[in-house]
C-alpha cells in the first residue's frame, strides 16, 4: 500500500444491454489519475452496472475501457487487478478477518511472511488490527465496511471501484466513513470511482462526478459545476431543489424577455434568445418579506402569497403562489423569527445573476 | 391472588394437558427403554452388562456395521445422483431445471418399503435387468445382492433431500461472494474451493445427516429386503420373536436413539448458522452461464438416466400390481385387474383403518400444532419452549423405538370398557403416527402463525373479544392454509408410517395398509396384492402431497397480494 502511480481509466463509447434492455448507450468518460470520482444516479440509472463493467462483471460490454493505454474491456474479471469493494460487502463468512484480507495475495501467490506483514499493515491502516481473528458477523456495519476495504486495498490495485460504499451504514456512521475513505484515498492516492444515489455523498467528496440518468451520462464536471450550471433539466432536479419556469423567450431591445402562460414575467438583460424553453432559480435565491416592507432596489420584484410552509431547522421553505407559478422560496431563520402564516402576503426579490436559462 | 395473569389461564391449562400427554406418550416410554438397556434382568440394578453382551454377539456387532455402513453408503449413492442435478439447475441456464425440480419430488411420494420388492424383480439377480445384461454382455450386476439392495432403494428414496438442501445452499450465497474473490484473482477450480464449496458445505451436510437418520432407523425397507443383520431389524425380531423382556431391542433402540440425536443435531447446527450466506442484493446464486450443445445432450442423458432409476420402482410397482406371474423374465406373463379385486374383497379393513388412523391423528397433530404455535409464540407461560422442544425431539425417536416403548410401557394398563391393554389396543396405533407426525404439523403451524401480525389480534381485542374468541375468530382463520397444509402432511406421511406400526398391530383387523403392504409382500403368492394395495398407498401420498402443495402455494399468493394491498393502502 505504498504510495503506486496513479492510474487513468478512459472509457469510450461503451454500450450495454441485458437481454433486449439497453442500459448503457454511448458512454464516454476519462477520469484522471489520482481522482475521486463520482456516478451519481437514481436507481436503474445504470452507474452500478457501469462500475461493474470496469470490475469486468455483467455482461460483455461494446465499445472500451482502458487503464492508462491499456484495454481491458475483454479481460476476465480475476486479471485486471481493479480493486472492487461491493456494496453488501461481501465478506467470506467462513473465513476470519485475517484470512479474507489475505485472499488476494494468497492468489498472486504472495509468500506467507510478506502476507502476514501486508494484512497487518492493511488491518492497521483501517485501524482494526485487533479484530484479525473474528469472524465478519461478529462485526458492526461499519467494521466490515473497513475489513471490506482493507481486503481489496491490501492487493495494492491500480484502480478502486466502490458500489454504494455507504449505503448500508446509520446516518452518523456514514458522515465519518466518507471522510475515512476520503482520507485513504488521499493518502494512497488511488484513482478511485464510488457510485452512489446520494447527492450529498457525491458533493461533500468528489473531486468531480457524472450523473447518470436512463444509461446515458447526462453531464460531468465538479460538483459545483453541475449544481450551478446544469446542463439540463435532469441535473438541475437531481442536484438539490430547483424552481423550474417554463414558457417563451421573446428577444427585445434590452435583452430576452421571459413569460409563462400563467403571466410570470422577467426580463434577462444580456440574453439573446426567442422561442419556448424554461428559466431555473433555487430557492435560497429569493429573498421573501411581507408586503409593505422595505426591500432593497436590485432584482425581479414578485408579488404572492404564501400557501404552505416547512420548517426545516436553519432555514423555512415557503411555497408561494405567484403569477400563476408555485415558487419554493427559503428564507434563513434565526431564533425567535416567527414564520410567514399561510395566506400573507408578501413580496419576492429574485437575483438576475441567479437565473439559469435553458433550451426546450 | 393467581398463579396466572387472568388472560393466560386457558392457554395455561392447555398447555398443561399438551405437556402431560407428551410426558405420557414420549418422555416415559422411552425413559422406560433407556431405562431398562441399562438394567440388569436378572437384579434389576443399573448395569452395562446389556450393552457388554450386545458389542459380545458376532451377530449385533455385524448388524451395527451394517447399519453404519448401509447409512453412509447411502448417503454417497445420494449425493452422487443429487450433485449433477444440483450442478445443472445452479451453474446453468438450463430448460430441463423444471424436468429436475419435477424428478426430485417423485420419489418422496412413495415410501421406500413400498417399491422394495418390486425393485427386486427389476435389478435382482433374476431381474428384468440382469436378464437383459446376461443376454447382451453375459455379464450379472449384483445391484439388490444383501446390503446392496437396501443401499439402492434408500438412495433413491431419499436423493431429494440432499438435492433441495444443496441446491438451496448454492442458490442463496450472494453473488457479489464469488464476485469478490473473482476481483481480488480468483477463478475456475480455486474459486469453487474455495469460496464456493465452503459456503455450499453446511447445507449439504445438513441434508447428508438427515439421510443418514432416516436410513439409519427404518425399519421396513431392509425386512421386506429379507435383510434381517442391521439395527432395526434385529431390534424388532428380538422384541417380536423373543418377547419384550429381552433386553437387546432396548440396547439397540439407545443406539439408535443417540445416532438419530447426533444426526439431527448436526443437522441443526449448520442450518442455524446458515442465515450467513443468504441473498443480500444484487441477486442470489452463482453466475449461469449458458450450456453448449454438446453439455446440453451430456445433461439430458445424465437426466434421463437418474429419471429411469427414480421411476423404476413406481414402473416395478405398476408392473407388479397388474401383472400375473413374474418371475425368471424381463416383464411379467400377463396383466390383470385379479389382484386389485382380491385387494378390495378381502383386504380393504387396510385402507379404512388407514384413512381411519391417519385422518384421527393428522386432526389431533394440528390441534396439538396449532395450541403449542400459540402457547409458544403468544403467551408468556413459564417453560412454554419445553412443549416445543418435547414436541419436535419425536424427530429424533426411531418408530421401532416409539413402538416398544409403547409395548413395555402399556402393556399392563388395561383399557377399562375395551377390555385389553392399551398397547394392543388400536388407539395407540393413532397415538404413535400422532406423536412421531407432530413435529411435520407444528413446523407448519408456528410458520403460519408468525406470520399473523400481533396486532390484529390486539385490534380484536381491543374491540372487545376474549382470548379465547380471539384465537378462535382472528387467530384461527388466518392460520388456516398452514394448518391445512400441516394436516395434509402429517396425513400423506403417517398414512404410510410401517416402523412403530409393525410393533403395535396386534391383530390384523386392526392393521393399516403398510402393515398390509408387509403382511402380503411376505410371500411370493402375494406379491400381486400386496403391489395393489402400495398403489393405493402411493395415490394417497401423492393425492396429499400435490393437495399441501396447492394449499402452500395458494397461501404465498394470497400472502402477497394481501402484501401489494397493505402497500398501497400505506
Amino acid at each position: 500500500m505504498s504510495k503506486t502511480p496513479s492510474v487513468a481509466i478512459r472509457i469510450q463509447d461503451l454500450h450495454l444491454s441485458f437481454g433486449d434492455t439497453r442500459v448503457l448507450q454511448g458512454i464516454d468518460l476519462e477520469i484522471r489519475p489520482g481522482e475521486l470520482f463520482a456516478f451519481l444516479g437514481p436507481s436503474g440509472s445504470g452507474k452500478s452496472t457501469l462500475l461493474r463493467a470496469i470490475a469486468g462483471f455483467g455482461p460483455r460490454p461494446q465499445g472500451r475501457i482502458l487503464l492508462d493505454d491499456e484495454e481491458i474491456t475483454s479481460q476476465p474479471p480475476w486479471t485486471r487487478n481493479v480493486g472492487m469493494v461491493f456494496q453488501s460487502y461481501a465478506l467470506w463468512p467462513h473465513m476470519t478477518v485475517f484470512r479474507n484480507v489475505a485472499f488476494g495475495l494468497e492468489e498472486r501467490r504472495v509468500a506467507k511472511g510478506e502476507i502476514r506483514q501486508r494484512v497487518e499493515r492493511a488491518l492497521d491502516l483501517v485501524g482494526l488490527l485487533e479484530l484479525a481473528d473474528r469472524r465478519p458477523s461478529q462485526l458492526s456495519g461499519g467494521q466490515q465496511q473497513r475489513i471490506a476495504l482493507a481486503r481489496t486495498i491490501v492487493v495494492e490495485p491500480r484502480v478502486l471501484l466502490l458500489d454504494e460504499p455507504l449505503s448500508n451504514l446509520d446516518a452518523n456512521l456514514r458522515i465519518q466513513m466518507r471522510r475515512e475513505i476520503l482520507d485513504l484515498q488521499r493518502a494512497l492516492g488511488l484513482t478511485t470511482i464510488f457510485v452512489t444515489h446520494d447527492q450529498e455523498e457525491a458533493n461533500t467528496i468528489s473531486d468531480r462526478m457524472a450523473v447518470l440518468d436512463q444509461g446515458v451520462i447526462q453531464q460531468v464536471g465538479t460538483p459545483m459545476e453541475l449544481y450551478d450550471d446544469p446542463a439540463n433539466l435532469f441535473v438541475a432536479g437531481f442536484l438539490g431543489t430547483a424552481n423550474v419556469l417554463s414558457g417563451r423567450f421573446q428577444q427585445t431591445a434590452e435583452g430576452s424577455r421571459f413569460g409563462t402562460p400563467g403571466g410570470f414575467e422577467v426580463l434577462l438583460e444580456g440574453v439573446e434568445r426567442s422561442g419556448s424553453g424554461h428559466i431555473l432559480f433555487r430557492p435560497q435565491n429569493i429573498r421573501i418579506v411581507q408586503r409593505g416592507e422595505a426591500l432593497p432596489e436590485e432584482g425581479v420584484r414578485m408579488e404572492g402569497r404564501v400557501r404552505h410552509r416547512e420548517f426545516l431547522g436553519s432555514l423555512v421553505r415557503y411555497e408561494v403562489e405567484s403569477g400563476g407559478e408555485k415558487l419554493l422560496v427559503d428564507d434563513n431563520h434565526q431564533r425567535g423569527d416567527p414564520p410567514y402564516e399561510p395566506g400573507t402576503a408578501v413580496v419576492l426579490q429574485l437575483n438576475r445573476s441567479q437565473i439559469i436559462v435553458m433550451a426546450e | 391472588m393467581t398463579l396466572f395473569a387472568r388472560g393466560d389461564r386457558g392457554p395455561a391449562v392447555v398447555g398443561l394437558a399438551l405437556f402431560l400427554f407428551l410426558l405420557l406418550f414420549l418422555a416415559i416410554p422411552v425413559v422406560k427403554v433407556i431405562f431398562v438397556a441399562f438394567q440388569d434382568v436378572g437384579s434389576g440394578q443399573f448395569s452395562l452388562i446389556n450393552f457388554v453382551d450386545f458389542f459380545n454377539t458376532s451377530l449385533f456387532r455385524e448388524s451395527f456395521v451394517n447399519s453404519f455402513y448401509v447409512a453412509a453408503m447411502s448417503v454417497a449413492v445420494a449425493s452422487v445422483i443429487a450433485l449433477p442435478l444440483a450442478y445443472f439447475t445452479t451453474r446453468f441456464n438450463f430448460a430441463g431445471t423444471a424436468l429436475i425440480q419435477t424428478l426430485g419430488v417423485v420419489p418422496l411420494i412413495m415410501p421406500p418399503f413400498v417399491g422394495a420388492v418390486a425393485m427386486q424383480l427389476l435389478f435382482g439377480t433374476n431381474g428384468s435387468v440382469n436378464l437383459l445384461l446376461d443376454e447382451w454382455f453375459g455379464i450379472n450386476i449384483p445391484f439388490m445382492e444383501g446390503l446392496n439392495g437396501v443401499i439402492l432403494v434408500q438412495s433413491i428414496h431419499y436423493f431429494p433431500f440432499i438435492l433441495i438442501n444443496i441446491s438451496a445452499a448454492l442458490n442463496n450465497i450472494d453473488r457479489a461472494m464469488e464476485e469478490s474473490a473473482q476481483n481480488l484473482g480468483a477463478s475456475g477450480m480455486r474459486l469453487f474451493r474455495r469460496i464456493v464449496f465452503p459456503l455450499a458445505m453446511p447445507g449439504y451436510v445438513a441434508g447428508a445427516a438427515l439421510v443418514f437418520l432416516k436410513v439409519f432407523d427404518d425399519l421396513g425397507t431392509p425386512l421386506l429386503l429379507d435383510v434381517n443383520n442391521m439395527l432395526a431389524p434385529q431390534a424388532y425380531l428380538r422384541i417380536s420373536s423373543i418377547g419384550i423382556s429381552d433386553p437387546m431391542g432396548y440396547v439397540i433402540s439407545v443406539i439408535l436413539v443417540v445416532f438419530s440425536l447426533l444426526a439431527l443435531w448436526t443437522s441443526l447446527l449448520l442450518t442455524r448458522n446458515r442465515e450467513y450466506a443468504t441473498v443480500q442484493k444484487g441477486g442470489g446464486g452463482l453466475m449461469r452461464r449458458d450450456m453448449r450443445p454438446w453439455e446440453k445432450a451430456g445433461a439430458y442423458a445424465v437426466i434421463l438416466l437418474i429419471l429411469l432409476l427414480v421411476l423404476s420402482p413406481h414402473i416395478g410397482l405398476t408392473l407388479l400390481s397388474f401383472g400375473t406371474i413374474w418371475s425368471y423374465s424381463v416383464l411379467p406373463d400377463g396383466f390383470t385387474l385379479d389382484h386389485y379385486l382380491e385387494v378390495f374383497e378381502s383386504a380393504s379393513q387396510f385402507i379404512t383403518n388407514t384413512l381411519l388412523y391417519a385422518t384421527l391423528a393428522a386432526t389431533a397433530d394440528v390441534v396439538f400444532g396449532t395450541a403449542i404455535s400459540y402457547i409458544v409464540l403468544r403467551t408468556r407461560l413459564a417453560g412454554r419452549r419445553i412443549l416445543d422442544y418435547a414436541a419436535t425431539a419425536s424427530l429424533a425417536i426411531p418408530g421401532v423405538v416409539l413402538g416398544i416403548g409403547y409395548l413395555r410401557t402399556f402393556y399392563e394398563f388395561d383399557v377399562p370398557v375395551v377390555d385389553k391393554p392399551l398397547a394392543s389396543w388400536w388407539v395407540i396405533i393413532v397415538v404413535a403416527l400422532l406423536i412421531r407426525r407432530l413435529p411435520y404439523a407444528l413446523r407448519a403451524c408456528m410458520a403460519a402463525l408468525q406470520q399473523v401480525a400481533v396486532a390484529l389480534e390486539e385490534a380484536a381485542e381491543n374491540l372487545g373479544a376474549t382470548k379465547r374468541r380471539t384465537v378462535w375468530r382472528v387467530v384461527v382463520p388466518l392460520m388456516s392454509g398452514g394448518i391445512l397444509a400441516g394436516f395434509v402432511t402429517s396425513f400423506a406421511t403417517a398414512a404410510v408410517e410401517l416402523s412403530a406400526t409393525l410393533m403395535l398391530v396386534s391383530e390384523e383387523a386392526d392393521a393399516p395398509l403398510s402393515y398390509g403392504i408387509y403382511v402380503f409382500m411376505q410371500s411370493a403368492a402375494g406379491r400381486g396384492p400386496g403391489a395393489a394395495l402400495g398403489m393405493i398407498a402411493v395415490l394417497i401420498v401423492a393425492l396429499g402431497t400435490y393437495l399441501s402443495h396447492r394449499v402452500i402455494e395458494r397461501n404465498r399468493q394470497q400472502q402477497a397480494s394481501d402484501r401489494l394491498v397493505a402497500a398501497a393502502e400505506t
